[in-house]
């Protein structure tokens, strides 16, 4: 090896090298460049359990079979996103099972309702996951390995590499090199002198980049499985004054992960809605939009806590140990007053919450008087009314929906029914509508449907001394719900490695540069520079050009004539060309 | 002044700004019409020369395989002149064709029309862009409410890209027609089909992830829109670069057109950079999409349509990414998966908005939608 790289570039080039002798040189130089996997030509698998086993390890961890597990993640999403999931939208699916008698079963089966958990997908993302890490731990021990080493040693021979220069300069070889070694340092490469030449590497942070993001992807993910799997997240709707205490039994709709255990997972806490606030611009193309909206509440952590006060924003949610109460909703609750035929008081003052229908607060919903009730005939019913309202009325003429969402000029419209609500049957029903089938309308003077407009302090008198309805007046309230995913910063941390492994793995590249400075059969020292790297790129020669334009100046030209017959040629193979070719031809 | 009475004048100024805004987008759509007839002259008067620079570079280079002639000899002209740095040979493992000329083909008329469509592109780009701005400024908020504004300022930010890179002096030129024509039609879309008159919507959110999140969310959009009009050329130029060194003579249209782009391995090296280069922003998207959705919806991740969108247009990125590093994936399967990739982006943006509903639908309810979620 000492004898062929002291000989000079000419006469290197004037023999014929053995292509695999050559090959081999640069294979050597460009060995581990990464940490990426030979790709391996299909090998039939040799006989026995353990063969076999390998043999399928090897392929599942082999990049064709992870791209192909991409692929396969990325298209058994789409179901999720096209046909109604579950998890999102419960009601949708209901009806998607009303509307498709044959779909439904076959969807059923699949697990399509819920795709994200079905056994399909979870064993596309687990194989994957398992290939990630099978690639990965494998990855990193060969980078730790990199790290400890060395940059390889300098080819024999540079000049077949993709990126290559050469001068002769009067400067003596030993000099040279050094100037390299210092030239390369400053440039942060890291740098081995050996033998006649000088071997760097740079960009370590392509391949750190690369392992950082895929161990935050798994970290990411184990984190958002983790979190599925102990969330839970429940929505409850709070008058001002009302409270709330975490039990499951207190929510009115309740999600968990598969593994949360309500008994002793729901974080013990309290809260109290003191009051909420709700202000909107009043003038202008955005009047009605919302400035603010504030609940005030009293908290308290834990079974016996000291009470706290706070006050929740959207965006802003109360934190308890670990849950979070956001707050998602408002609406109004006008207060009813109703009397039965005799008079008897049968709902005093009552806040019914309904529920809002755009951004004015134009809110939808149902009262439903069940106990105590009795007819003009003595009878036992229950009564129902359809109730819409209108935080701002327009005025008459002006439609019914609201023209302002906070409370202006309130006007609640009741429609009338009496006979039986159906709350008794079991079947469990929306408390914002009505199930009309065992219900009578009352009828006004001219046979048709029952309905009035109320001001606040209104009384409405049902047909036929049914009874009466007095709007005494409106409280608002607020919809909550109250999370907890575990692991979300775990997942948040995750996700920022990843970005910046990201970024490393696809800005950073990864290159190595030689410098050999030799004395020539003359006398003169002959340099050589030589880059490559990871990919091919057009930043390689360029940098090879910028450090052989600082050395060049640190080792100047030999002033020897251009005819001298020791200029080093370049040996050529069809596809090489020159950048810049001063001088090419004479 | 009476309180009614400034209300009123408000009101009128915003209108006044939203029309200003219209005229200005329809003023763009004028120029860039303009813009796109001048990118068609600069191809007519180029198609007149008859170069065949591809043709030539292959044919020779397989002449030079059979005959792998003698070594060239390359020297320096040491000593007389003293070189500034010292030549650095470079030696390319792809085939050695070169850049086409561009779409001018080296005539000078053509480079003339050429540049009148790139003056006339950058006053387009200063309409627009003024008409996104006056949008802005008439509804009081960030200008992506609804598909209307979102169009025009993908658009805007897709020619703005093309127009740095441009100023940058990449070779890009070849872009200016593809990118004409589309956007034209995508303005045309938007002022027809999803026109929405400037009004209050609600800016449910009061987040400065709204600007975060959706500003990188159109940029991502315009740089893989830029990516995949690459990655096409590249599919035909590759195409028609296997004919040739096949010993295939390809059509008289594809090759006086084909001939004038940059080489089939540039192109994928320019649509791969584009695309790597974004890949991490759209990464940070989803992840601030994350995180304002924990915010907002109190659940970082729940599957809903466009977060799944943006997650299988991520993955579908993922898999070119890869594919390109694996054998037997490099070239063409790796660019079909690029297209597929942006498929899944169009659809994101197009399909997710308007077939699927979703806590997203901006398409008909603009950001009003949250009201569904509560406000």
């Amino acid at each position: 090896m000492s004898t062929t790289s002291k000989s000079t570039p000419a006469t290197a080039s004037g023999e014929q090298p053995k292509a695999e002798g050559g090959d081999q040189d640069l294979g050597a130089a460009g060995s581990q460049l990464s940490t990426a996997p030979a790709e391996e030509a299909p090998n039939l698998p040799s006989l026995g359990v353990i063969g076999w086993t390998r043999w399928f390890w090897r392929q599942l961890t082999s990049m064709r079979v992870a791209l192909i597990l991409l692929l396969l993640v990325s298209l058994g999403a789409i179901p999720g996103s096209l046909i109604p999931q579950d998890g999102i939208d419960a009601v949708k699916v209901e009806e998607f099972r009303a509307n498709h008698d044959l779909l439904a079963p076959v969807y059923d089966k699949l697990g399509l309702f819920h795709v994200y958990s079905s056994v399909w997908f979870s064993a596309i993302y687990i194989l994957l996951f398992v290939s990630l890490i099978g690639c990965i731990v494998p990855r990193t021990w060969q980078f730790v390995g990199q790290l400890r080493g060395r940059p390889p040693r300098a080819p024999r021979r540079l000049d077949r590499l993709p990126a290559y220069t050469t001068w002769r300069t009067g400067a003596e070889p030993e000099e040279v090199r050094e100037a390299a070694r210092k030239l390369l340092r400053r440039r942060r490469f890291r740098v081995e002198a050996a033998g006649d030449a000088v071997a760097a590497e740079k960009g370590y942070l392509r391949e750190a980049g690369n392992l950082a993001f895929h161990i935050a992807l798994i970290v990411l993910l184990t984190a958002f499985a983790w979190g599925q799997l102990f969330k839970y997240e429940g929505n409850k709707l709070i008058l001002e004054g009302d409270g709330f205490s975490n039990t499951l039994t207190q929510y009115d709709d309740f999600k968990s992960g598969n593994l949360f255990d309500a008994d002793d997972d729901l974080t013990p806490f309290s809260f109290t809605l003191k009051d909420f606030h709700g202000t909107y611009e009043a003038t202008g193309p955005n009047r009605g939009t919302p400035r603010i909206y504030e609940a005030k509440v009293t908290y308290t952590e834990g079974a016996e806590g000291t009470e706290k006060s706070k006050t929740i924003e959207v965006n802003k949610p109360l934190h308890i140990d670990g849950s979070k109460v956001y707050l998602v909703s408002h609406g109004y609750a006008p207060i009813l007053t109703v009397k039965d035929a005799k008079g008897d008081v049968v709902m005093d003052k009552q806040a019914v919450a309904l529920l809002p229908l755009d951004g004015n607060v134009t809110s939808s919903g149902a009262v439903k008087v069940m106990d105590g009730y009795r007819n003009a005939k003595g009878e036992k019913e229950q009564l129902g009314f359809n109730a819409f309202f209108l935080p701002t009325y327009g005025g008459t003429g002006s439609g019914m929906q609201s023209t302002f969402p906070a409370l202006v000029n309130p006007m609640l419209a009741l429609s009338a029914y009496h006979g039986d609500l159906g709350v008794d049957a079991g079947i469990p029903q929306s408390v914002y509508q009505l199930d009309k089938t065992n219900l009578k309308e009352f009828k006004d003077s001219d046979g048709k449907l029952f309905k009035q407009q109320l001001k606040v302090g209104d009384t409405m008198t049902l047909p036929n001394g049914a009874g009466s309805v007095t709007f005494n007046g409106v409280q608002e309230w607020a919809g909550f719900q109250v999370t907890q995913q575990p692991g979300s910063g775990w997942a948040l941390g995750g996700a920022v490695v990843a970005i910046f492994g990201l970024a490393g793995s696809l800005f950073v590249q990864r290159r190595r540069v030689w410098v050999r400075a030799v004395r020539g059969a003359d006398g003169v020292t002959v340099v050589e520079m030589a880059g490559l790297g990871r990919s091919e790129s057009a930043k390689v020669p360029e940098e090879l050009g910028d450090l052989a334009g600082v050395l060049y100046d640190q080792a100047p030209p030999a002033p020897d004539g251009p005819e001298n017959d020791d200029t080093p040629d370049t040996p050529d193979t069809p596809d090489t060309h020159v950048v810049p070719a001063e001088g090419a031809e004479k | 002044m009476t309180l009614a009475a400034a209300t009123e004048l408000a009101t009128a100024t915003n209108e006044h700004l939203a029309n200003v805004s219209n005229t200005l987008i329809y003023s763009a759509m004028a120029v860039y019409t303009l813009a796109f007839f001048a990118h068609i002259a600069e191809w007519l008067f180029g198609s007149r020369s008859k170069v065949g620079r591809t043709a030539a570079a292959l044919t020779a280079d397989v002449a030079g395989k059979s005959a792998s002639g003698p070594p060239v000899t390359v020297r320096k002209a040491g000593g007389t002149a003293v070189l500034e740095r010292p030549a650095v040979v470079v030696r390319s493992g792809f085939r050695d064709v070169p850049d086409g000329p561009g779409a001018h083909g080296g005539t000078e008329k053509g480079d003339l029309y050429g540049r009148i469509a790139i003056a006339l592109t950058v006053l387009a780009f200063a309409l627009e862009a003024g008409g996104v701005l006056a949008r802005a400024l008439s509804v009081k908020r960030a200008p992506w409410g609804n598909m209307y504004e979102f169009n025009i300022t993908f658009t805007t930010v897709a020619v703005g890209v093309y127009l740095v890179l441009l100023a940058l002096k990449k070779n890009i030129r070849w872009l200016g027609l593809p990118l004409a024509t589309t956007v034209l039609l995508d303005l045309g879309l938007a002022v027809t089909v999803l026109y929405t008159a400037s009004d209050q919507l609600v800016p449910a959110l009061h987040s400065y992830w709204l600007y975060i999140h959706v500003s990188t969310a159109i940029f991502c959009g315009a740089v893989f829109y830029v990516g995949a009009v690459g990655t096409i050329l590249y599919l035909f130029k590759d195409n028609f670069e296997n004919k040739l060194a096949s010993g295939g003579t390809p059509g008289r249209f594809a090759s006086s057109v084909l001939d004038r782009l940059p080489a089939a391995a540039s192109l994928d090296k320019f649509a791969y950079r584009v695309n790597a280069a974004v890949f991490p922003l759209w990464t940070f998207t989803i992840i601030a999409g994350a995180i304002w959705a924990g915010d907002a919806w109190g659940r970082y991740w729940g599957w809903d349509p466009k977060e799944t969108w943006s997650f299988i247009t991520w993955v579908a990125y993922a898999c070119y990414l890869h594919a390109r590093a694996t054998a037997g994936w490099k070239g063409r399967k790796a660019a079909y998966l690029a297209l597929v990739a942006f498929g899944c982006w169009l659809f994101n943006y197009y399909g997710v908005n308007i077939f699927v509903s979703g806590k997203h639908s901006y398409a008909d309810v603009g950001l009003g939608v949250l009201q569904s979620a509560g406000f």
